[in-house]
């Protein structure tokens, strides 16, 4: 299972967000997106999980189409999408954000189980368990909206910017967990992200998006150790 | 002493009813972004629907059931037929803000003459199922009456159902969800038109409650014209607004305020001052505190 | 209208005044009625469309404004004895002082907010006369313009001058409104309505320019709550019922809410479509019950389609189906 998108084209109104996009995400694997602001790297996510119409193109997982059908029916196809800034819902407290990830599941005891999981992923969680989410920090927001995704028992998961505006400490520990998870849940992850030393440093493979376009794919590895990557985006 | 207790009850009662109807405009409110000034008739016709099943059974307490299940199932379909349409061709152009509050009361005035035409315009009466003598302490007599004792239970009840279903339950929990941010909800798998609907029956059975126990509150005749029902539509939205338009305690607090607030000027300044006392309350609420007794600031206005 | 010179639209209104002036000689009394009521739907929407198309602001309890006009001009006429067109300078100010008041509390409100407290105002608002008794309680005030001057004949009706009076003020009205829009003022509110947050970055005073347009849009509907007294002959707070300010905006949404082009649109379906519903109603031999709430059920229907489909207005439609050819 895994997630195939091919030529993929978005456009805003009269803009085209994003121009033939083709990349694959085999199962279990970790991609990074990386690029400048306004790359198109959020348009991107949002088109995927089904908030954002598509003009051409395809995206397939699992045998579904991702492109057709509302947002609300991709959680069910195992699709979980973290979007950037705010993802969690501050008027609810931390235990209702996650009961949230897993409203449409059928079985409640496995939610319950998936929940004791996700309190020994981020034990910082259980402790604000009543708490409304409007008094977490950030990092602990961005470990609440992952935990929620993962409420839902998905198999692709959907990453926009997880380490915006967090304290370097921070941005480790959020990476080191994706990293966690994406392992030992075997999820295929899509990982959108401006830090992009850090997001390639858990990726297998990697996309850099300019203005819309593939500007060039490549193992991790083959990313970092570009000339042109790394003056672009790697800070050297 | 006496008359001062006298006229608190009356207050809490009729602050009941309004409360009621603030509930229904905020579940409106927060779902959809829309003061639906079709409620008022809404709550005019879901009476008539009461009133009709009394034609047919004795219980008041039946018939109570009835008219909300068709208050619900009207303002379920004006939700999916006429709202959606609405918003979906009204979000741009010069009178966008404005085009669907002149939308709803057209509506309005439809359902009333949709009703006029089926039940005329002539009084019916609804008979009430208590007496509303008022009951007597002492020599005294008190305009509190069994009634009035009924109505204050009947909100009470449906407020603590309400209550439940919204903080414990999963349906409640994709109410609040989708009310507070309808693309989080919709990434987690709420079908949000749905369950927006679903707040628009909620709102619709509320309404159908008020206005068959304001019928029932006052000496139980009911018209299309009855003034009675515009001036719930205002009190409504005027608790509403003191409440903050947020929440069900806003509701609750803005009704009840408005409600006791009213019934002492009536009672101490002058009874005639009916319809200014809600409106100088509104206007004292909007300038001194916008967003309402338990809103949050910022972003209330519109 | 557009982009006409002054010269040439005073020449339009002259040209105007004629024409009404001789249709009114060959019609009957009721015909002649129904247009003295459609001047003040006229008027009336003209206020409307000042405010809620131009400046965006929306306002249900403009009957109320008009009643405050038809009070002043009966109480004016009544314990002072002015003459007719005093009485409706006076009913124009006061209506306009009300205006002001208003606007200063409509400046920090908008959308539902703003129109919730004017709908309270409409329903307030009449009853505030059955508390006093120099404002005629629920029986009223009575106004009377007099009889027409014995130079225009014998023939000469109470409801022809009636319409005469009302139609003169109609189009010095219109006339004066459409100065005003075309002004500077009209611009920004144009401006304002647009945007709130762009206009107030362009240096524009929001609130002053808000209340500015409530003034001037109640003093417009203080004159049309004069000649709705005028035609009545009492005012009474039955006569501005929360109905009115529906009439009033219903027919400005069919004129076309933004632009005061079709403001006759609106003014003469209200006044035409119990007329027909009647007829049609007579001949089909329908209930009484139904001829009597077939018009609001199809004005209604009506406003419900024309503010979703054509928000704009049938003239404003036209407009810019225009432009749109003549660019091509």
């Amino acid at each position: 299972m895994s997630l195939e998108v091919r030529n993929l084209t978005v456009n805003h109104g009269a803009i085209t967000a994003l121009s033939d996009i083709s990349f694959t995400v085999p199962e279990g694997e970790l991609v990074a997106i990386i690029g400048a602001n306004g790359a198109g790297k959020s348009t991107l996510l949002r088109t995927l999980s089904g908030l954002k119409d598509a003009s051409h193109g395809t995206a397939t997982w699992k045998g579904h189409n991702l492109l057709s059908g509302k947002a609300e029916t991709h959680v069910r196809q195992g699709v979980a999408h973290v979007s950037e800034g705010m993802s969690v819902i501050p008027e609810l407290t931390v235990e209702e954000n996650l009961d949230l990830g897993a409203i449409w599941r059928r079985n409640k005891s496995e939610a319950a189980t998936t929940k004791a999981e996700v309190f020994d992923l981020f034990p910082r969680l259980q402790e604000r368990i009543n708490q409304s989410a409007d008094t977490l920090s950030g990092g602990e927001r961005q470990m609440l909206a992952i935990g929620r995704a993962m409420m839902s028992k998905p198999q692709l998961l959907l990453l926009d910017e997880p380490s915006l505006g967090l304290a370097p400490l921070l941005v480790k520990q959020i990476f080191d967990a994706i990293s966690n998870i994406s392992r030992q849940y075997g999820l295929s992850v899509v990982l959108v992200e401006q830090n992009a030393m850090g997001a390639l440093k858990i990726a297998s493979s990697g996309i850099v998006l300019n203005l819309g376009r593939v500007a060039m794919t490549g193992t991790s590895q083959e990313l970092i150790s570009d000339p042109a990557v790394q003056a672009a985006y790697l800070g050297y | 002493m006496f008359q001062f207790i006298n006229t608190l009850l009356i207050g809490i009662t009729s602050g009941a009813i309004y409360a009621l109807m603030a509930l229904a405009i905020v579940l409106v409110w927060r779902s959809t972004r829309v003061i639906n000034f079709a409620q008022a008739g809404q709550a005019l016709a879901s009476t008539y629907f009461g009133y009709q099943a009394l034609q047919y059974i004795d219980s008041f307490w039946i018939a109570l059931i009835i008219a909300m299940a068709g208050g619900a199932i009207l303002s379920a379909l004006i939700e999916v037929i006429f709202m959606r349409i609405l918003l979906k061709h009204t979000t741009s152009g010069a009178i966008a803000g404005v085009a669907p509050i002149i939308a709803t009361l057209g509506l309005l005035e439809i359902i009333r003459t949709l009703v006029t035409l089926k039940w005329g315009g002539a009084d019916v009466i609804v008979k009430a199922p208590l007496s509303n003598t008022g009951f007597s302490i002492g020599s005294n007599t008190l305009v509190f009456s069994p009634m009035k004792l009924a109505i204050i239970a009947v909100v009470t009840v449906l407020l603590l159902v309400f209550s439940v279903i919204f903080q414990k339950t999963s349906i409640g929990l994709s109410l609040r969800a989708s009310a507070f941010s309808p693309e989080l909800a919709r990434l987690a798998g709420i079908r949000v038109d749905r369950i927006r609907t679903l707040g628009w029956a909620f709102s619709g059975a509320t309404g159908a409650v008020a206005g068959l126990l304001l019928v029932t509150n006052g000496n139980g005749s009911l018209s299309p014209a009855s003034l009675e029902f515009s001036l719930l539509l205002i009190s409504g939205f005027i608790a509403a607004v003191i409440g903050g338009l947020e929440s069900l305690l806003g509701s609750v607090v803005g009704g009840v305020a408005l409600g006791i607030i009213t019934a002492f000027v009536l009672m101490y300044i002058s009874d005639s001052l009916f319809f200014i006392a809600p409106f100088v309350v509104l206007l004292l609420v909007l300038f001194i505190r916008p967003q309402g007794v338990l809103g949050k600031k910022g972003g209330r206005r519109a | 209208m557009h982009k006409l010179s002054n010269k040439a639209r005073i020449a339009i209104f002259i040209v105007l005044g004629f024409v009404i002036f001789l249709i009114s000689n060959r019609v009957d009394e009721l015909r002649v009625y129904q247009g003295a009521t459609v001047a003040v739907y006229v008027v009336g929407i003209a206020s409307i469309i000042l405010l809620t198309g131009y400046s965006g602001q929306v306002s249900l309890g403009q009957g109320a404004l008009l009643g405050v006009g038809g009070y002043a001009a009966a109480l004016a006429r009544l314990h002072w004895g002015v003459s007719v067109p005093v009485s409706f300078a006076i009913a124009i100010l006061a209506a306009a002082a009300a205006g002001a008041l208003l606007g200063v509390a409509a400046a920090r409100l908008s959308g539902p907010y703003l129109a919730g407290t004017t709908l309270a105002l409409a329903v307030g608002l009449p009853s505030i006369a059955n508390q006093f008794t120099f404002l005629g309680g629920e029986q009223g005030l009575f106004y009377d313009v007099g009889f027409p001057p014995a130079s225009l004949g014998e023939d000469f009706t109470q409801y022809k001058w009636f319409f005469w009076i009302a139609a003169l003020a109609t189009l010095l009205a219109i006339f004066w409104l459409q100065n005003v829009m075309r002004s500077r003022y009209g611009r920004t509110w144009k401006a304002i309505r647009g945007s709130d947050i762009a206009a107030e970055l362009a240096g524009i005073n929001i609130a002053r320019v808000k209340i500015l347009a409530f003034t001037l849009s109640a003093g417009v509907a203080g004159l049309a709550g004069a000649l709705l007294a005028m035609t009545i002959g009492t005012v009474s707070p039955s006569a501005f019922p929360l109905a009115l300010s529906f009439s009033l905006l219903t027919g400005a949404v069919l004129s076309g809410v933004t632009t005061l082009g079709g403001v006759m649109i609106g003014a003469v379906t209200l006044v035409a479509i119990p007329e027909i519903v009647h007829s049609v109603v007579d001949r089909i031999g329908a209930s009484e019950a139904v001829a009597t709430n077939l018009p609001s059920l199809i004005v209604s229907a009506l406003l419900i389609v024309t503010v979703i489909f054509v928000p704009n207005g049938p003239v404003e439609q036209m407009r810019t189906k225009s432009k749109k050819v003549k660019s091509l």
